[in-house]
């Protein structure tokens, strides 16, 4: 970094960016240039910020400012105002409500004030570009002292020590996993990091490539000394092309330091790493599909044992960890293991990064000590539900994992205490849900979802998957009987023991856990003809309430079949044979008088 | 398919590299290029890579990012993740469908558009999300779609 008085880190994560975080950029240098502070102020273009909601968001460095919400056309008053008189800008400042005083420093704002960051260590804070800022910021350091000071057995034990588990979903445990792959006896081992992030909702991989891929590389560098690995691979999705670029650079940038090669520090110790694009498909999250498709075939799981680490690609040894995982080992090193393993729960240590996503006030990536409650989470930081609608249910671990009801909300986040109320930690998306959101469309949506994403191989995931969904199209298109319900448990129950892999094996979750919590919603499509949320096409009307309608056309002009009629000022009504139910009225009604029933 | 265009192609898969593990990674490059899998390009692929020409097949089929059709000119991803399906996907892409008189999967027939469905986009703060040739469009309305769609030709 320049020794410049004012640092402005602004967030060019994928989310700020499609905001416009580059014109905002671009006027800003314009600013700072047109009054001479170049010398003064310097722009950081930073990785996710995590606050997405609110962006294009900036913190404005020494003194932690945070500013949200940019536009190209504030920026001249903001740079005048701020950094060339040094009054902040309350307009742009962060307000937790209409009406409420602005919240000035980014420290003090509910949604950041709980988080601790490790995994998150650098984001926002540092140019995910410059491999210099990472090493300014004990970038690096983790790993020249292992190679000093550590043997590969002394690294696996401390991180056995630190209680750390795989952030990838199933939560096994880190160190003993290396340990595994240190006793598997062969010339040459590999290493991997998951970066397919498969779990719809879930963003957190992208960000950490994003914002530090640094801390990723560096991990993996840990790993492959303890467990003896020569070579690597990071297997990232493809539709994530600025994380591709960002981890490609970061793998350029340690090549040159020596960081990536041989002879590593100086050290016995050689180390190279590529990049795999994985072309979009969801079951290659799956570590021996995940394998298949690095060794460049179809991506298919197959039985285990052998486990990846006796036999991974090309049947060697060969040890996986997802992102979030490595990102947490440069840190356990220098730090300790005592010290990482006094966060969190006696059974789960350390932080979980969460995307808290769907109907909640404040959407974006947080990360929490594990233990927190899934009520401070979605409430305090996610800022609760928006529009005055009232919580129905959150999903945690995506399609192989489990709906949780309101009375569940005071439970503390951990593998076990997830797993017990049916749902899993996954890879740690919340998806908030409201009112609005009809339970059992939402089973429907994972079954279709996971049908769709199944391989083929096994017949209990493949026919099983599918005649489960036609049960739900059933249900949701008001053909359901109660019959229905005994059958979907059956069958849920089959898939889950007869399955290859746990693609399969978890995918009856959601239907499981939305049976167990919302059974009155099945029912109500089932008996009444009626989905609750006004959801299920089939099973809805659209109409306009008199007394609430202005007349003030908006409706009419927008549906696509001209089937909404009515004068100016006066109440409009909808054709029913004519509707399709497309939901574009209900959207632009500011009135509220669009009804489904 | 002309000369040119195929030793392009050559230039790609050398660049991909030329082992079995690469394979994938080309054919990725060439989808890029061209928008689709010609048979020839695959043709190519096996014979260089040394690979059978079932296996390019059945990669092709199998990974989604793949088409063995040409695409529009305009690749739409709408994505059907779990916090935009919560955030009205849906109607997103049935608005699309209307749109573009096309089904998923399809392509219109001025060739200007493609519209696939794709698992979570990653940004799903902005929700419901679609992605056009990479750029991001976020908090869609039904009503916002045409404007959008105006920016392509
Ligand atoms: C269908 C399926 C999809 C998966 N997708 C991912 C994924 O996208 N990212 C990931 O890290 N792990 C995923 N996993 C888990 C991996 O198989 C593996 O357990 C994990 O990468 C191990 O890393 P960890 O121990 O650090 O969690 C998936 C598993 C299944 C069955
Ligand atoms: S459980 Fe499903 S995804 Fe897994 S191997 Fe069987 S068919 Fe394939
Ligand atoms: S948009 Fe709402 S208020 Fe306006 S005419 Fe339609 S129903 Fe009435
Ligand atoms: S669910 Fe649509 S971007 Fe994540």
């Amino acid at each position: 970094m320049k020794t410049c008085r004012t640092h402005l880190l602004l967030c060019a994560g994928t989310g700020c960016v499609s905001n416009g975080a580059f014109e905002v950029m671009r006027s800003l240098e314009e600013e700072i240039k047109r009054h001479n502070l170049t010398e003064e102020v310097s722009i950081v273009a930073t990785g996710c910020n995590g606050f997405c909601e609110r962006g294009p968001t900036m913190v404005v460095q020494p003194d932690g400012i945070f500013y949200q919400r940019l536009t190209v056309d504030k920026v001249p008053h903001l740079v005048e105002e701020h950094f060339l008189k040094g009054r902040p800008v309350k307009e742009l400042m962060y307000t937790e409500a209409k009406g409420r005083p602005p919240v000035p420093r980014m420290n003090d704002i509910e949604f950041f004030r709980h988080q601790v960051l490790i995994a998150l260590r650098n984001r926002g804070r540092i140019d995910p570009e410059k491999i210099d800022e990472y090493i300014a910021n004990d970038g690096y350091a983790g790993l020249a002292r292992i190679l000093k000071e550590m043997s590969p057995e002394e690294v696996i034990s401390q991180i056995k020590k630190s209680g750390l588990r795989g952030r990838g979903g199933a939560g096994f445990p880190t160190g003993m996993k290396w340990e595994f792959a240190r006793r598997s006896a062969a010339d040459l081992k590999y290493i991997v990091c998951n970066a397919d992030e498969g779990d719809p909702g879930a963003f957190m991989d992208r960000s950490i490539l994003e914002a530090d891929p640094h801390s990723v590389l560096e991990g993996m560098l840990i790993g492959a000394y303890a467990i003896g690995a020569s070579r690597g691979f990071i297997y990232i999705r493809e539709e994530y092309p600025l994380a591709v670029e960002r981890i490609k650079r970061a793998i350029r940038a340690a090549e040159e330091y020596g960081l990536l090669g041989e002879r590593i520090f100086g050290a016995a110790f050689d180390f190279s790493l590529r990049v795999v694009r994985g072309a979009g498909a969801f079951v290659c999250g799956e570590e021996t599909a995940l394998m298949a498709s690095i060794e460049g075939k179809m991506g298919r799981p197959r039985p285990r044992p052998p486990f990846p680490a006796e036999s991974g690609l090309w049947g060697c040894p060969t040890n996986i960890n997802n992102v979030e995982t490595w990102s947490n080992v440069p840190v356990i090193i220098l730090r300790g293991a005592d010290w990482y393993s006094s966060i969190g729960t006696p059974s789960s240590k350390g932080t979980k990064v969460f995307s808290v996503v769907g109907k909640v006030e404040n959407t974006g990536l947080v990360e929490v000590p594990m233990g927190i409650t899934l009520r401070k989470i979605i409430f305090d930081i996610g800022g609760g539900i928006p529009g005055g609608k009232r919580f129905k249910a959150v999903q945690t671990g995506g399609p192989s994992g489990g709906c949780i009801p309101e009375n569940k909300l005071d439970l503390e986040v951990d593998y076990e205490q997830l797993a017990e109320a049916g749902a899993i930690m996954g890879s740690g998306g919340l998806i908030v849900m409201d009112e609005d959101t009809c339970m059992v469309d939402l089973a429907r949506y994972f079954l279709a979802f996971l049908e769709d994403e199944s391989c083929g191989k096994c017949v209990p995931c493949r026919e099983g998957l599918q005649r489960m969904h036609e049960i739900l199209d059933d249900i949701t298109e008001g053909r359901g009987t109660m019959d229905h319900l005994v059958l979907l448990e059956r069958l849920a129950n089959t898939v889950k023991k007869a399955s290859l892999c746990a693609l399969g094996s978890t995918a009856p979750n959601p239907v499981l856990t939305t049976l167990r919590y919302f059974r009155d919603e099945y029912e109500s499509h089932i008996n009444e003809g009626r989905c609750p949320a006004g959801v299920c096409k089939a099973l809805i009307r659209f109409s306009i309430d008199p007394e609430a309608c202005t007349g003030c056309t908006a409706c009419r002009k927008v549906c696509p079949t001209d089937c909404i009629a009515g004068e100016r000022k006066q109440p409009h009504k909808i054709d029913p044979d004519r509707c399709i139910k497309c939901g574009a009225c209900h959207e632009v009604c500011k009135f509220n008088a669009v009804r489904k029933t | 398919m002309d000369p040119e265009t195929l030793e392009r192609l050559d230039c790609l898969i050398d660049e991909a590299g030329l082992e079995e593990t690469d394979l994938i990674g080309a054919m990725q490059d060439i989808q890029r290029e061209l928008n689709y899998l010609p048979e020839e390009a695959m043709r190519l692929v096996a014979q260089k890579i040394g690979v059978p020409l079932s296996q390019v097949y059945s990669i092709a089929t199998f990974y989604k990012t793949f088409s063995l059709e040409p695409r529009g000119r305009h690749l739409i991803n709408v994505c059907m993740g779990t916090a935009c399906h919560v955030r009205g996907g849906v109607q997103i892409l049935e608005k699309l469908k209307r749109i573009l008189g096309i089904d998923t999967g399809g392509t219109t027939n001025d060739q200007r558009f493609s519209l696939e469905a794709v698992r979570c986009l990653g940004c799903c703060g902005l929700a419901p999300v679609i992605m056009i040739d990479g750029k991001f469009h976020g908090k869609l309305t039904q009503k916002g779609l045409d404007r959008i769609l105006e920016q392509y030709e």
